[in-house]
């Protein structure tokens, strides 16, 4: 009896018998592990988006109607531009800069550097240097935000002009090969999807390993992980390289 | 054999290291790596020169106390061994080997190419045990059944000698491969299920104010590693520690 009673009197007690320093320091999102988890599931909204917009873009070269259609639909329906453009948006920025808090943790951690360190020996390039091809594929971004995202949002919405139309005609598909006129262009593209391609094939099965499957490292879903790194990036460069090959009068 | 050895010197924890020359002549090609430091070292005494120090232990492969990064791979370029088991077959007449101690920030050098590994002590602490009553009225070992998967699969997690091979090897200091193997010899067995929230929680809160690093599932901790650890174990901490985050 008195024992209860002491244990009321200290509502603290229930407090020291759960003893978990992981809920103090703030929990999942906040522990090493919890970003990783962050990281993974970032990527996997942002492979889906690359493969969607892989098929829509390869459209532009089977059929310019469909491709123009389709853009139309993409460009204005209000779901994808105001739930999921939101969403990509925020996946994108949170993708890069959760990359650089944790590779700045990661350099901390490392203390002293190696006079000699053989990292050949036991990983691959690509595993190595996420931050490098990462930071490419951000330069690339930037660039497709400068050359499509921010004229696009300008025509629609301060300007208003939703209709799609230029002198009367779609002006998707004639704006899309217009881009790749210029050889720099063309060339910065291609050199940004290898380094993609790069950053994909450590970064697919990694993303899996991160959410805890183990199947990151069977056979099928590594198989997956190679094409779906080579076919993607691959898939981009043979578009530019079609529209400026067969446009380029 | 004749070698040119590029050895990190450290007088103490606070003193500013550096790499230094020596030559050692003579070698077998049958000497284990530490009795060539061995002959260096009573060649430094014999000169008058403070020997280097290095971790060591049981020589067997087994302590995990022996821990040198040597020609940029933690334990040498041999694979499944510690330092004790590298044989200097692996090296040839005339080459340099460059000898440094494993580097990571929760690693600090204590002299030359002694760590301290305490870190691993105290993840350890935090939840890498079970609370079993063990004042002699134990159960029978095989009163509880246990499938021969899991059992296989616990041992081998239960194999990790906590060197820290894995964490001088990744280019993070991470120690997640450590502490994924030690959650994972509990989490497989029914044992450990009592306090499996509590205990993945607590290793990795350790874990991380420790000031170990982030995984980025690069796997250069499997190969280095001299038992053989999974990536596979990261995979499982991981799903352990959302399994306890949503519990």
């Amino acid at each position: 009896m008195t024992f209860v009673i002491c244990l009321r009197l200290r509502p603290w007690l229930p407090l020291l018998k759960s003893k978990n320093n992981f809920k103090i320091m703030g929990g999942f999102f906040k522990s090493s592990i919890g970003r990783k988890v962050a990281m993974a599931l970032s990527a996997f909204f942002l492979m889906f988006f690359l493969l969607q917009h892989l098929v829509i873009n390869m459209l532009s070269v089977i059929s310019p109607d469909a491709f123009n259609e389709v853009s139309h639909f993409m460009g204005t329906n209000p779901l994808v531009q105001f739930a999921l453009q939101p969403v990509l948006i925020f996946a994108v920025v949170f993708h890069f800069v959760m990359g650089f808090v944790l590779e700045l943790k990661n350099k901390k951690a490392n203390g002293v550097s190696y006079a000699k360190n053989n990292g050949g020996a036991n990983s691959t390039w690509m595993s190595r240097n996420m931050i490098y091809s990462g930071l490419v594929v951000l330069a690339f971004i930037v660039l497709h935000f400068i050359d499509f995202w921010i004229p696009e949002i300008n025509t629609k919405y301060i300007v208003g002009d939703m209709t799609g139309l230029h002198n009367g005609e779609f002006r998707y598909y004639h704006e899309l090969v217009e881009k790749f006129h210029s050889p720099l262009r063309v060339g910065a593209y291609v050199i940004s999807f290898i380094l993609l391609g790069l950053h994909l094939a450590h970064g697919f099965t990694s993303a899996f390993q991160s959410m805890g499957a183990t199947a990151g490292r069977k056979k099928n879903l590594q198989l997956i992980g190679k094409a779906y790194s080579i076919i993607v990036p691959l898939g981009f460069i043979i578009i530019a390289l079609f529209h400026h090959l067969t446009h380029n009068h | 054999m004749n070698l040119t050895l590029k050895i990190w010197r450290q007088k103490d924890s606070n003193a500013k290291g550096q790499m230094v020359d020596y030559k050692v002549t003579d070698i077998s090609e049958h000497m284990s790596f530490l009795e060539m430091m061995d002959v260096l070292n009573e060649q430094l005494v014999n000169s008058g020169e403070e020997p280097v120090a290095f971790d060591h232990d049981c020589r067997e492969g087994i302590c995990g106390m022996c821990s040198m990064y040597i020609n940029g791979e933690a334990h040498g370029p041999d694979r499944g061994i510690t330092t004790c088991q590298l044989h200097m077959r692996m090296f040839k007449d005339g080459d340099t080997i460059t000898i440094e101690p494993f580097r990571a920030a929760a690693f600090p050098v204590i002299k030359d190419l002694v760590v301290d590994r305490t870190s691993f002590e105290r993840i350890q602490q935090a939840g890498g045990y079970i609370s079993v009553n063990t004042s002699g009225n134990t159960q029978d070992a095989n009163s509880i059944p246990i499938s021969k998967h899991a059992a296989d699969e616990a041992m081998d997690a239960a194999t990790c000698i906590g060197c820290g091979a894995c964490v001088a090897t990744c280019k993070n200091s991470s120690a997640m491969l450590f502490v994924g193997a030690k959650v994972s010899q509990y989490a497989l067995l029914p044992q450990g299920q009592v306090e499996a929230a509590d205990r993945v929680q607590n290793m990795v809160a350790q874990m991380d104010l420790e000031g170990f690093g982030n995984c980025t599932n690069t796997g250069a901790c499997e190969v280095e590693c001299p038992k053989g650890i999974s990536l596979d174990n990261i995979a499982r901490m991981n799903r352990e520690l959302m399994k306890a985050t949503i519990k």
